[in-house]
């Protein structure tokens, strides 16, 4: 069902960690839909030198946001900012259709890194970054409920 | 050990036994007379067809071979069932109690029956999957024409109180039917003793042949047809009888049945060992389903802060096949009902895994699994930003 490329940045996922200075970091997604990208970027005049991810998901979500991490490293934010998910579904040879989303979640997750950039150095005139909230749309829920909620039977 | 396929998918399907493919072999090219003739090739596939119903009644325990019909799967004898007995009586009602858990083979024939003009109620279940009787009882009103409640669930194996539900249907009139797929070859079923009126199973979960299927329909319960066409199966089931499926699946039920209890047996340690071994090497998980009211072969664990198909799809790498109830394996975007019907909230259904265990697996096996589930789900943490929240103490 996945392409070997997808497999390939599944199994040996590119730029997976956390900066622990970063310049920008942002997190999309929702555990209720069972994605959640979260990328971490480092700046330095105005080029992104450094970008890492954390992801709960399946494994087109692991492997885009891999990907994703791949082709904005090196690009100014400019360039970032032109990356689509479509740019990310097509370096990765292809998603199954049901896995869509995950290539918008990892656009997304890119454009949350930068606008909380942007907002840390007062960069920021427009609207606040408005992104997905919720997930994807396809599932209905919206807002980020606390994982935390079930806590009885747990081992 | 990753050339080897490691099968824990039993409840998926299962492969058919070599006696049971010996027995079927000589109705594809010798015997393959139409049973409905009467030249000797045809009358000796009546006399198979025969036996294999003889051998199916006595392995559930009905009075009488012919309250046996055999069909294509067990879809079509759940389909059956409920059209069958809705349609029948229509004169009496248009009220059909099923759980929240079903099969889709139950629950989307139940939503086609609603847009036929029936009603249903779903009845929910408890936090271990159990269909409380009395819940049942509440639900049955004067016009209701059917109770529909599986033996055990698919995903997380829980075993219903059927006899007390039928019991109770009994009291009140209503038909009983009860999805028994799951439970066939798994645990022992009697049709007379657990007092149901109407029972499917189907041939590949229990080491017999795919589209084959079993409809028990106790005697002088009307339903009606489902296939209409020949006179086969006693005017209720038409189409030229799958004579070497029907060998197959008597033959297959009939080892089951023989071999029930060391079966039982084995599996059950080999669940056993592997839960033991889950809980005791991986932090954080939780058992899905009833501790004890469940088939011995069925594990339904989830893990936190890890997503399902992510799991599915290490555990292949490494030779091991299980199912999830995750909603990246159902090709939709929510989880699986079975898991939300039991109270799991959709984050933890996503990180479920279903583990279903058959006669060729072994204790080695088992270890494996444990050794390679520790550090796929220990890789999958360190990339979870979840598991960083949790460990950060946010």
């Amino acid at each position: 069902m996945y392409s070997e490329k997808v497999m390939d940045h599944f199994t040996n996922p590119r730029n997976m960690g956390e900066i622990e200075d970063a310049d920008g970091v942002g997190q999309v997604g929702n555990a209720k839909c069972g994605d959640i990208m979260k990328m971490y970027l480092k700046i330095e005049d105005g080029v992104i030198v450094d970008a890492k991810f954390k992801t709960f998901g399946c494994g087109a979500a692991i492997a885009t946001s891999s990907m994703a991490t791949e082709l904005i490293k090196g690009k100014t934010i400019k360039e970032a900012e032109q990356i689509t998910n479509k740019a990310v579904m097509e370096a990765l040879d292809g998603l199954p259709p049901a896995k869509v989303h995950c290539s918008v979640l990892a656009e997304e997750a890119i454009a949350a890194a930068l606008q909380d950039y942007r907002e840390r150095n007062g960069l920021v005139e427009d609207m606040r970054y408005e992104g997905c909230g919720g997930c994807c749309k396809g599932c209905g829920a919206h807002g980020h409920d606390d994982f935390d909620e079930f806590e009885e039977d747990w081992d | 050990m990753q050339d080897k396929v490691i099968y824990f998918d039993h409840a998926a399907t299962t492969y058919v036994k070599t006696e049971v493919f010996e027995a079927m072999k000589p109705y594809f090219t010798q015997e393959y007379g139409n049973a409905s003739s009467i030249y000797s090739i045809g009358r000796s596939n009546r006399k198979a067809i025969e036996d294999a119903r003889s051998t199916v009644a006595k392995c559930l325990g009905a009075a009488e071979p012919s309250e046996i019909y055999f069909t294509g799967s067990g879809t079509e004898a759940n389909n059956w069932a409920l059209k069958g007995a809705a349609f029948a009586g229509r004169k009496k009602g248009k009220h059909i109690i099923t759980s929240a858990i079903e099969h889709p083979a139950i629950s989307e024939t139940c939503e086609f029956l609603k847009r036929e003009g029936f009603d249903v109620t779903y009845i929910p279940v408890d936090e271990e999957g159990l269909v409380n009787p009395a819940d049942v009882e509440k639900a049955i009103r004067p016009d209701t024409i059917i109770v529909s409640i599986m033996m055990a669930n698919n995903e997380i194996g829980t075993i219903q109180p059927i006899k007390e539900i039928a019991e109770i249907c009994k009291k009140h009139k209503v038909l009983m039917h009860s999805d028994a797929v799951q439970a066939a070859g798994n645990i022992r079923i009697n049709v007379q003793e657990l007092g149901v009126d109407l029972l499917s199973i189907s041939g590949h979960k229990f080491y017999g042949p795919k589209g084959t299927g079993v409809l028990y329909i106790r005697k002088g319960v009307r339903l009606e047809n489902l296939i209409h066409g020949g006179h086969q199966e006693r005017n209720k089931r038409a189409g030229t009888e799958n004579v070497p499926g029907i060998v197959g699946l008597a033959k297959a039920l009939e080892l089951a049945t023989i071999n029930l209890d060391a079966h039982y047996e084995k599996l059950y340690n080999l669940r056993e060992r592997a839960l033991k071994g889950i809980m005791e090497r991986i932090p954080h998980v939780r058992l899905n389903g009833h501790r004890e009211k469940r088939l011995p072969g069925n594990l339904n664990v989830s893990f936190k802060f890890v997503e399902g198909e992510s799991i599915l799809l290490m555990l292949d790498m490494k030779g091991i096949k299980a199912s999830s109830g995750s909603a990246c394996t159902s090709g939709s975007l929510d989880p699986s009902h079975v898991l939300l019907a039991i109270g799991l909230p959709h984050e933890i259904a996503h990180g479920s895994l279903r583990l279903t265990f058959g006669e060729q697996n072994t204790e080695e096996e088992v270890d494996y699994l444990v050794d390679c589930l520790a550090e796929i789900v220990e890789k999958l943490r360190k990339m979870s930003p979840l598991y960083e929240d949790f460990i950060k103490g946010e």
